[in-house]
């Protein structure tokens, strides 16, 4: 597919463009049930399948972007470590079907569909207007590359990065520790 | 982009026949070979051998009811096994099993085959909550925890691989072995004098990772009834089972491809197909050989044996390796 062309009319399903939008159109199906179901879903395990699917979805988009390191991360990482550990907790912390308790906040209701719905039409508005410039790539993705670039180019990011997890980790090993004394 | 999605279409088309094969015989090599082992006769009636047996277990699973339990979670219920038997179907698209028999290789193939492995732990937390039956919580709770805590020697002990041969690439990995089994990674060099350990330490992990005995608290009969497959009946039971006998198959494969050289012959004599196949199913002969001689382990020894042994073990090789790369 030639990116700088101009798609005037829809292109056939059997095509090869028509084959990658319906596949992009699957991924973005997806992704979005993934997250709906994650936001709505009344059971806590629900809420992680759920979860689950829209990892799934968003690593997706990324090997569709032409990005296999990335998304194999992502598969990795947020699929195979972030929803287990959720899971974990949820199975370990809530053994009862614990039901949607405590006071609705002030978002809730009318006022929270209405700011929704203003965030949605900025989105839509923005998507629409912005001109959506073809970058050149910049090497092959491959993952020397991104090694590379990260501990040189991006190499603050990266330790930035890791100080978060380590504020996770003392955030943690604090609250297990808080536990203990009780 | 069509040529490649209809590649892998075909690839996961002959992964799933491949998957299902395998399933199905294997199940029959490890009842006999169970039996030889505890001396009694195993399935042997029909046909010879007792080689019809699987396909008349397949066609009796298809035909089963499917019974769910009130009070399940229904969807979770459902989709548990397709998610047991999905990712193994994806790992195999990436493994090579000879220099042309490759779905679709890709230069990240190990952490592709380990980001679809990682699945494998929520499929077994969401059957066994889906049940709603305390056995089969408990057994997913004690299995996840077990796949969780062996992932990690594994991945370590499978970078000790890639920082040698300096790629993630399945291929690369094995055209740097080629020629003569003294190449291969399980035999220690100049940069990697712990090798042997980490193949050790790899197939421990691979054991574990597989809910295999000595390692299969997840479904240990004496105390859970069957484990987080408890409530299964009919193919989703058969799923499972599919589901666990392909990972064994990636589980060696991928032993094979990072230690023992994979399609590359020992004596340098007709490398192929049939080198890999012959490799892997020794690897999983050994599988069935360990699964039937050794008692089931406790949870607190599992979980001892992972984070108190496998771990340091594994990072002192990660960081000997790393430093004998740096300085040869």
């Amino acid at each position: 597919m030639n990116p700088s062309m101009a798609i005037t009319e829809a292109p056939g399903l059997f095509t090869a463009d028509g084959l990658t939008g319906l596949i992009f159109l699957i991924i973005m199906a997806a992704t979005l049930i993934g997250g709906i179901i994650a936001c709505c879903a009344e059971r806590l395990v629900r809420a992680v399948a759920g979860l689950m699917v829209c990892f799934v979805g968003v690593a997706a988009l990324y090997y569709f972007l032409n990005s296999p390191f990335v998304a194999m991360m992502q598969m990795l990482i947020y699929v195979g470590a972030v929803c287990i550990t959720i899971a974990f907790a949820i199975m370990l912390a809530a053994p009862e079907e614990s039901k949607k308790n405590g006071p609705a906040g002030p978002l809730s209701g009318p006022l929270g569909f209405i700011t929704a719905g203003i965030i949605t039409f900025g989105l839509i508005v923005m998507a629409l207007r912005t001109q959506f410039p073809i970058l050149p790539k910049v090497n092959k993705g491959t993952t020397k590359e991104i090694g590379i670039q990260l501990l040189t180019q991006y190499s603050m990011v990266f330790e930035l990065i890791s100080i978060v997890l380590l504020i996770a980790i003392i955030g943690a090993l604090v609250l297990a520790r808080a536990g203990r004394s009780k | 982009m069509s040529l490649t999605v209809l590649n892998v279409i075909v690839a996961v088309v002959i992964a799933i026949g491949f998957a299902a094969l395998n399933a199905a015989y294997l199940v029959w090599a490890e009842r006999r070979g169970a039996a030889r082992i505890q001396r009694r006769p195993g399935p042997n009636i029909n046909g010879p051998f007792g080689l019809l047996q699987p396909p008349l277990d397949g066609i009796k699973l298809m035909t089963k009811q499917i019974m769910i339990p009130g009070g399940a979670d229904k969807i979770l219920f459902m989709v548990a096994p397709v998610l047991a038997m999905a990712p193994a179907i994806m790992s195999f698209v990436t493994i090579p099993f000879s220099e042309n028999i490759v779905a679709h290789n890709m230069d990240i193939g190990v952490l592709m085959i380990f980001a679809f492995a990682s699945m494998g732990a929520l499929a077994v937390l969401f059957a066994g909550w889906g049940s709603r039956n305390k056995y089969a919580v408990m057994a997913s709770v004690r299995a996840v925890s077990q796949n969780i805590s062996y992932e990690i020697p594994m991945l370590i002990t499978a970078i000790t691989v890639v920082m040698i041969t300096g790629s993630m690439d399945l291929k690369t990995i094995t055209s740097a072995q080629a020629g003569g089994f003294w190449h291969w990674n399980i035999f220690p060099s100049l940069h990697s004098p712990l090798m042997p350990l980490s193949f050790i330490l790899f197939f421990i992990c691979s054991l574990a990772e597989t809910n295999r005995a000595p390692f299969d608290l997840g479904e240990a009969e004496s105390e859970l009834v069957a484990g987080f497959h408890t409530e299964y009946g009919s193919m989703g039971f058969g799923l499972f089972f599919m589901g666990e006998y392909a990972n064994i198959v990636i589980g060696a494969s991928l032993t094979t491809i990072l230690f023992l050289g994979g399609w590359d012959c020992p004596f340098g004599l007709f490398p192929g197909v049939w080198w890999f196949l012959l490799k892997i199913y020794l690897l999983i002969a050994t599988f069935i050989w360990i699964r039937w001689t050794f008692p089931r382990t406790t949870i607190y020894g599992l979980l001892n044996l992972s984070w108190k042994i496998l771990i340091p073990l594994s990072l002192f090789n990660l960081l000997l390796t790393a430093g004998l790369l740096k300085v040869f």
